[in-house]
């Protein structure tokens, strides 16, 4: 059992999927889909542990050798990924089945937890195996669950907005895998590990430049770096909060560990950075982003809109430090996906929360929400605070990371223009707090009551994770450097 | 009681933070939240003091956390400069506390649970800092101090309050993290710690370029000193009760904001190589600016709160020039300034609370003859102006004196100038109130029509005689506090003591 | 030198004017046909790839010696079925679309949702004010 972990991590949710059909029950489903993602979560810790302790894990699909056949190959980089998407996914769950049953018409439940659990496995696909064209066909089947999902949302925007998606997403998908293709004709081979070895021969063709052009391109349309992130806004805005809840933590993760994967193992470190002006164009891109990207933010009225653009801006640190090529740097992107994980996880979730007994997600829509619904927003709060990055918070953490590898590298310019960009953040968190706590709610308004307890305690689960993530950082900190580390040592 | 000086250490802690709960709990019944208040407060007290005894006794008192990322820890250590912090934190707390209930009862303020559960996590934020014992701990307790007293500025709830609120966290927060926080990454990566360690953790051969610029972005940084150009929290601040202005914005807020300028000077650059980094002169300069322009735009504040906010700029920027002068004598007066300017400052502003509760007057070119309704306090506040000026028979005269011995020391004279031009006008914009309040027909040549009229009114007010002063506990806290300054005149040795064992670590 | 990479050269004028048809059309219907042949350039780009000169179908006989790559083939079998799955789901949104605006042209739905965008920032003005 123990040796099929690898496989059975994306199978269990994969199999679920079909199974929910024949429940029916929607309540039936929820529980059974819960279930379900909570095994996930549970192989992904005994993957985690067990890649820590003795190193990587390959295993070959069906018996084919790995070369030919599709091989799982879990290291420290996946395993770390895979328990961040596993583990968001089930809290995200727990709170499904409530908030649901106002923005989704009874008889589409079962439907929504067959395509999350799908939305699921790809994510958990792209990230398990170890084959080029595996990414290409889980990608497709996370993407194209992700774009029914967004359609399942209130309004009539979020079938234009997953419309959008749609096109956006399937052009990056096809450059991905025009991508692969090029390499392919290269080198004969899709296996990743394959690729590392034999790519260094023939580094310096067009076609590999092309290849490589290609891939950076799809992988960044999926991961919404500026100026590629059009799509996100709307997409995170008008789909259901659970699910913006769910992509939000891993969507976007699961694209940067693609984009990490690509660089840092497929085409390697010497090609990425130095044949290829990587670094330059990626910090700038990030940099850029971090701005645009807060600006925005501040200037929103939709709330969910508001953190949409904030999720922007965090990709752009992640880019940032993932453009240094250092092992600081990428200690501080790999920390940077947990913990963006955990704040965005929880904002959402709690704005869902408010979405579920308000209705409606504009700004005005939060007036005197502080005293009817004090946890909800609190937690909002604490999560605006981990964005910014105060102290006893996860943000700090990965902020502190991503201080010392530009200044390690020297770039104190960027360090300063980093600690500005955060102070964006302070803006738009503080345009919620206040309005929350000091505007009187609208006469015509009723009382709302606190959230149920079915959003308190996946939203509190993921806030009291966010404080002890900031203070017991030991969990993350290693097994993000030695991620990284593994990644500059030697390559997958 | 048999418990080891490290427990006591973490319960001075913990203790304000525990009491928040019980505080909440007990939010339904004033009278018991309040008492509980009054016991952490008493209690906390005699922590403190025993870890006085410790200390005095020459005991070292250290407690280890926590390890947050490997190599920066939480941990805690007692030396004589944050144990003179803590003293008069906590006692102020326990004075404070005092004058809130008569001061939040009487002006039938809304929330009063939510603000001393915030009092007490900003003392509790207080403690932390003052024993941290290296910048990455006093860094957390210095944001958690600027979030908890977010709420208590902001406490009437108006637009106004929100204003001064944003004001007073954007420029707070803007300069921990922008600057600050780049100064502390910038330091552990330059020196490999962040402990603090008398006479510096810089090597002896460290870039003076770098530790120059290090220099001026913690001077920057620390928002909490109100060097100009980022002072304009304080007064942004003084929309929030009086109590929270007299405890944290006279006292607790801006203290931990040149208790952290003077750790950084002592421990962490330490003063041989701040005399000799290229910046320091520059930032003395600042500093003097500041302490300048701050008394001269005080004097023109009719508000008596501004006017005093304006002062505490002012006086704040007494103690960076003190830490910057790399002298024993200028870290001498600057650690006996905070705990001067604490009492001096701190009754001035129960005085200006009192006035506003009981003669709801908030305009200094209001109080004209208001002496003879409230007599005590506003002698209170004669006495706490005379502290602030630093003339005898007041506690201010030591901190001022070993200041002076500083610039002159290092001939500094140009320093030494500005802080007798800023005594003087200490002397113009501070005396005149209590003067006139006691005088109102003395002088006035300049009066125009409108303000004769309030004085006349007032003085019809003050015919009938009824001495109005004001809620008891707020009267006690005056008194406490004022006789706290002139016996810090008598009786300085303990204090003198505490800061002079400053720079030779413990006593 | 032209007719070398022939394939190759069918596959870019797919691959661009299905991209074009993407960027440049406001129908959501064109956008969809774009959207597949710009797909279906890069099935030709791996069939083409695949194709060994001089070798047959791939399969298992005594008497063949030399057959194409067949694991291009495959993968494109399964990039076909993905491609089907996304051009049905999106003609079915198109679908969906046409029901909520009545329209399936890009502009005209842009301009539905920026009137309701200002309607509502226009009422909530107004429900500040009033408050």
């Amino acid at each position: 059992m123990i040796a099929h972990l690898p496989i059975l991590q994306v199978i269990i949710p994969l199999m679920a999927a079909p199974i929910c059909l024949m429940l029916k029950r929607a309540q039936l489903v929820w529980l059974f889909s819960l279930i379900a993602s909570g095994l996930a979560f549970a192989i992904s810790i005994l993957l985690l542990q067990q890649v820590m302790t003795s190193g990587v894990i390959s295993y070959e699909l069906g018996g084919w050798q790995a070369p030919w056949g599709i091989e799982y190959r879990i290291d420290k980089l996946n395993a770390f990924l895979l328990l961040i998407v596993s583990g968001i996914s089930t809290v995200v769950l727990f709170a499904a089945q409530t908030s649901i049953e106002k923005e989704i018409p009874k008889n589409k439940h079962v439907y929504f937890y067959i395509l999350y659990l799908l939305s699921l496995t790809g994510m958990l696909g792209i990230v398990a195996t170890g084959d080029a064209f595996n990414v290409f066909v889980f990608l497709e089947i996370s993407s194209l669950s992700a774009y029914a999902l967004i359609a399942m949302g209130k309004n009539r925007q979020a079938l234009w907005a997953s419309y959008q998606y749609l096109i956006m997403g399937t052009i990056g998908a096809t450059f991905i895998l025009i991508g692969i293709g090029l390499i392919y004709q290269m080198t004969g081979t899709l296996n990743m590990y394959d690729l590392s070895q034999r790519l260094p021969e023939v580094a310096q063709t067009r076609t590999v430049f092309a290849a490589f052009a290609f891939v950076i391109v799809g992988v960044c349309l999926k991961l919404a770096m500026f100026p590629l992130h059009l799509w996100l806004p709307n997409a995170y805005a008008y789909a259901p909060s659970i699910v913006t809840a769910f992509f939000a933590a891993t969507a976007t993760k699961v694209a940067v560990y693609l984009l990490i994967r690509f660089t840092f193992s497929v085409f390697g470190l010497s090609f990425s950075f130095t044949t290829v002006p990587l670094q330059t164009l990626f910090m700038a891109l990030g940099l850029i982003g971090i701005f645009a990207a807060s600006t925005s933010a501040i200037y929103q009225r939709n709330v969910k809109h508001l953190f949409a653009y904030s999720s922007i801006a965090q990709i752009g640190y992640m880019i940032v430090g993932f453009s240094l090529s250092t092992v600081t740097g990428l200690t501080a992107t790999l920390l940077h996906l947990f913990n963006h994980a955990l704040m965005k996880g929880a904002i959402f979730l709690a704005l869902a929360a408010v979405i579920y007994r308000v209705g409606n997600i504009e700004l005005n829509n939060l007036r005197g929400l502080g005293r009817q619904m004090p946890l909800t927003m609190a937690a909002i709060v604490i999560g605006g605070l981990s964005l910014i990055g105060v102290p006893l918070t996860v943000g700090f953490v990965s902020k502190w990371y991503l201080l010392m590898a530009l200044i390690e590298q020297g770039w104190w310019p960027v360090a300063v223009l980093i600690l500005l960009g955060s102070m964006l953040a302070v803006v738009y968190v503080w345009r919620i707090v206040e309005a929350a706590y000091f505007k009187a709610p609208l006469d015509n308004s009723s009382p709302v009551k606190e959230a149920p307890m079915s959003f308190l305690i996946p939203i509190w689960t993921l806030i009291i994770a966010n404080i002890y993530f900031g203070i017991d950082t030991r969990l993350s900190v290693q097994v993000a450097e030695a991620a990284a580390q593994s990644l500059f040592g030697v390559s997958l | 009681m048999s418990l080891s000086l490290e427990v006591i250490l973490q319960l001075a802690i913990l203790l304000p933070l525990v009491s928040t709960f019980v505080i909440v709990a007990t939010g339904k019944s004033p009278n018991l939240r309040e008492s509980v208040t009054i016991t952490t407060c008493v209690l906390l007290i005699f922590l403190v003091v025993n870890l006085y005894q410790g200390l005095s006794a020459g005991k070292s008192i250290s407690v280890f956390w926590w390890e947050l990322l490997p190599g920066l820890t939480i941990s805690f250590d007692i030396e004589p400069l944050g144990m003179l912090f803590a003293l008069i934190a906590s006692f102020l707390w326990l004075v404070t506390t005092c004058y809130a209930i008569g001061y939040m009862r009487s002006h039938q303020e809304k929330n009063q649970t939510r603000f001393y559960v915030c009092f007490a996590v900003a003392i509790g934020a207080v403690m932390g800092l003052a024993f941290s014992a290296n910048l990455f701990t006093l860094f957390i307790f210095y944001e958690v101090l600027t979030l908890s007293t977010y709420p208590l500025v902001t406490h009437a709830g108006t637009e106004k309050a929100k204003k001064g609120g944003r004001t007073y966290l954007g420029i707070l927060l803007t300069t921990s993290i922008v600057f600050f926080l780049l100064a502390i990454v910038s330091t552990w990566f330059v020196a490999g710690t962040l402990d603090f360690k008398i006479g510096g953790i810089f090597a002896d051969d460290v870039d003076k370029v770098i530790a120059g610029t290090l220099l001026a972005l913690f001077i920057f940084g620390i928002g909490k000193a109100a060097i100009m150009p980022f002072h304009r929290w304080l007064p942004a601040a003084m929309v929030a009760p009086t109590p929270v202005s007299s405890l944290l914005h006279a006292v607790a807020v801006v203290k931990a904001g040149v208790f952290t300028v003077l750790k950084v000077c002592v421990f962490i650059f330490g003063l041989d190589l701040l005399a000799v980094l290229p910046t320091t002169q520059f930032l003395l300069y600042l500093a003097g600016a500041s302490v300048l322009l701050a008394s001269l735009i005080a004097m023109r504040q009719d508000n008596l709160k501004a006017r005093l906010a304006y002062s505490t700029v002012s006086q704040l920027g007494y103690v960076t020039i003190g830490a910057l002068l790399a002298t024993s004598s200028g870290v001498i007066g600057s650690s006996m300034h905070i705990a001067m300017h604490a009492f001096g400052k701190i009754t001035l502003f129960f005085c200006a609370g009192a006035i506003l509760v009981t003669l709801h007057k908030s305009k200094i070119s209001d109080m004209r003859g208001i002496g003879r309704q409230m007599p005590l306090t506003m002698i209170a506040f004669f006495i706490a102006s005379l502290s602030i000026i630093g003339v005898p028979p007041t506690g201010g005269t030591w901190s001022k004196w070993y200041l002076m011995m500083g610039t002159i020391e290092t001939e500094q004279f140009v320093l030494m100038v500005i802080l007798m031009l800023s005594s003087l006008l200490n002397i113009a914009y501070l005396l005149p109130i209590p003067f006139h309040a006691f005088f109102p027909n003395l002088i006035s040549f300049k009066t125009s029509n409108t303000s004769l009229d309030t004085t006349e009114i007032s003085e019809n007010k003050a015919s009938s005689f009824d001495i109005k002063e004001a809620p008891l506990p707020s009267l006690i806290a005056i008194v406490v506090t004022t006789l706290g300054c002139l016996t810090l005149f008598i009786y300085p040795q303990p204090l003198f003591e505490l800061a002079s064992a400053v720079l030779t670590g413990r006593e | 030198m032209l007719m070398d990479l022939f394939n190759h050269w069918v596959v870019i004028t797919l691959m661009m004017s299905g991209l074009y048809i993407v960027i440049a059309h406001g129908n959501l219907i064109k956008k969809i046909v774009g959207l597949s042949v710009f797909q279906t350039s890069v099935f030709i780009f791996y069939i083409s790839m695949a194709k060994v000169d001089g070798g047959t179908a791939p399969i298992l006989a005594d008497d063949i010696v030399q057959y194409s790559n067949p694991l291009p083939h495959v993968l494109i079998l399964t990039a076909i079925v993905v491609g089907i799955a996304t051009t049905a789901l999106g003609l079915s949104l198109v679908v969906r679309i046409k029901e909520a605006y009545g329209s399936i042209e890009e502009e005209s739905i842009q301009q539905q949702d920026n009137q309701q965008q200002d309607n509502n920032a226009h009422a909530k003005r107004k429900q500040e004010e009033e408050a």
